[in-house]
Order: structure tokens, then sequence, then C-alpha cells
């Protein structure tokens, strides 16, 4: 499954290591909701660490399309909250 | 999975998604716009054979018509000749009336034939066009996919979604439509400037022209009637009686030259 962490890249992890990324994910999307902005970036960062550590880099010049997508290491949670709204990273085209 | 990664990415695929439906794909766009232009083209070429087929259909007609048109001459000369000069006007009479027929092919013919070069030079010029399109989409087709493939590494050195390649397909989109638009327009103007488009009712008659030409045609008949009879006659007062007509131009030359022949015995 590839992944992107923006500003970074994409990264191929295998399919056995998603549940312990999901873990680590609803954890995350908890944190997020529940405002705990300390949290957030401690569980962000332990996120892409283990990305990082159970993946491998896809070449800048791969041409594939990410199934997952994270946000980047010094993303706050407003701007992932941000991110995930109604407008997104780029407003939509009108 | 609900987490952080799958909702961004959900949202990334579906904004992707939405803009491709908003923008299809250009390539295929400009493959349909060339496709158009195609048909367009095999319009206009089945309008050439179209006209070139009625314009030797008139030929045909014209040369049937001038066919009887001297059979009907040669019947009033032997009436003539035979003291009938009632059958010898009959004869004649229906003679005007197939030349007038003749003079109005003419000029159906003289107008198709116009028509017809202008449509085979829209043709010419349309396919140069046509010609032309297809070189510039396929040079737009490469440079959208080299431009889409460099987006796509683009992204992957920035980690800037998948969602910017839907803003140059947004930009490449705006660009083909110009290009496909441009390229119409080119080839309508064409066709207007062809006058393949024009009103062709300007042939029909109103009923003064009418009258005229059927008043002239009785005129005709009876300049040929005395023509016919100064020929068997011989006399000189046909030379001017035929002077002052409108009888056609090989008749006044064979009437010219027979009081010579007279002269000489």
């Amino acid at each position: 499954m590839i992944v992107r962490i923006m500003g970074e890249g994409q990264v191929e992890v295998a399919e056995s290591h998603l549940p312990e990324l999901n873990k680590l994910d609803d954890e995350l999307l908890a944190e997020m909701e529940s405002g705990d902005g300390v949290g957030f970036r401690r569980t962000l960062h332990a996120l892409l660490e283990k990305v990082r550590e159970l993946g491998e880099p896809l070449p800048d010049a791969s041409l594939e399309p990410s199934e997952l997508i994270l946000p980047a290491p010094d993303a706050t949670l407003e701007d992932v909250r941000e991110l995930l709204g109604e407008s997104g990273l780029i407003p939509p085209v009108p | 999975m609900s987490g952080v990664m799958k909702r961004m990415g959900m949202i990334f695929r579906a904004k992707a998604n939405k803009a491709l439906d908003r923008a299809e794909d250009p390539r295929e766009t400009l493959d349909y716009s060339y496709q158009k232009q195609l048909e367009l083209l095999q319009k206009v070429r089945r309008g050439v054979a179209d006209v070139a087929t009625s314009r030797k259909r008139l030929e045909l007609q014209l040369n049937q018509l001038q066919g009887q048109s001297s059979k009907l001459e040669d019947q009033g000369r032997k009436a003539l000749a035979l003291g009938r000069e009632d059958l010898a006007r009959e004869a004649l009479s229906r003679r005007a009336a197939l030349q007038q027929q003749v003079t109005d092919l003419e000029t159906q013919h003289q107008t198709l034939q116009g028509e017809e070069e202008k449509l085979t030079l829209a043709a010419q010029r349309l396919q140069a066009k046509v010609d032309a399109f297809r070189t510039k989409k396929e040079t737009i087709k490469a440079t959208y996919t080299a431009a889409q493939a460099q987006t796509r590494i683009a992204e992957s050195f920035s980690g800037i979604s998948e969602e910017m390649s839907d803003v140059g397909v947004a930009i490449q989109r705006a660009e083909d439509k110009t290009a496909q638009l441009q390229a119409r327009a080119g080839a309508i103007d064409e066709l207007l400037a062809s006058g393949a488009l024009d009103d062709q009712s300007g042939l029909a008659k109103d009923d003064i022209q009418a009258e005229l030409d059927r008043l002239s045609g009785g005129t005709d008949v009876e300049l040929e009637l005395q023509r016919m009879k100064a020929e068997l006659a011989g006399g000189p007062a046909s030379k001017q009686a035929i002077e002052g007509g409108a009888a056609g131009s090989q008749d006044a030359t064979q009437q010219q030259n027979s009081p010579h022949k007279f002269d000489k015995q």
C-alpha cells in the first residue's frame, strides 16, 4: 500500500503492517476530535516515524497514486482540521 | 480504517474525481473536435459532388434541347418550302419556346459552375485547416501528456496532492476549448466566404420579366419566319429584316453570305 507523507514523498508499506499503523491513526483521530493538540502532535510524529520505519521509499520519478495520505510532520491540529474540512487543502475550482 | 490517513486519502480522491468529471480528458476532446471537422469536410465534399452531378445533368438537358431546336428549325424550313406557312409558324413557335428554356438552363449552368468552383476552393481550404488542426492536436496532446507526467513527478517531490494535476487539467481544458472554437469558427468562415450558404432563389423570374420574354419570343418567331421566307425567295428585303432583329449571329452570317452567291450567278 502506497502512503504519502505530505512534504516528504511516498513510501510503500506492506499490508501486514497496517493494523499497527491503524492503531496510531485511530489515536490521532481521537486526539483531533477531542482537541488534544499536544497528544495529536506526539501521535502524528509516532505515526510518521512508524511509516518511515516500516515503509520503502518510492523513487521520486514514480507515478503511483497514494492510497493513504498523512499530514506533514509540522502540521498542527488546526491545519489537519482545515485539510479535512469542506474546502480541503486547495479550494474547489468553481 | 477510519482514521486521519484514510479520510485524507478519500478527500483527495473525491476532489480529483470531481475535477476530472468536470474537465473530461482534453485529449479525447481534441480527437472529438478533429472528428467533427472531418465530418464537416465530408459534407463540403459531398456538396461539391452534388453540384457537379447537377451541372452534368443540365449539360445533358441542354444538348437534348438544342437537338430538338435544330430539328424544329429544319421542319419549319421544309414546311415553308412546301408552302405550308402555318406549319412553319408552329414549328418556329415551338423552337422559340425551346430556345427560352435553353437560355434559362445556360444561366443555371453558369451559376452551378460558379458554385462548384467556390465549393471546391472551400473544400481545399478546409482540408488545409483540418490538416493544420491535426498537427496542432497531436502537439497539444503530447504536451499535455508530458505536462501530466511532470505534474505527477513534481507531486512526488513536493508532496502536494494529486489535486495539483487537476488544476493543470482545468488550464489545459481552457486552452483546448479555445483552439477548438477557433478551428470551428475558421471552418464556418470558409463556408460563408465561399458563398456555399447563399440563397439560390435569385434565379426565379418575376411576372413582368416572363411576359417580356414571351413577347420577345413572339417577335423572334416573326423575324425567323421572314428570314426563312427571304431565304427561299432570295430577295434583298430579307437582309434588312434580319439586321434589324435579334436573330442569332450564325443565322445572320449565313443570310449575309447568300446575296453574294446570287450576285456571282
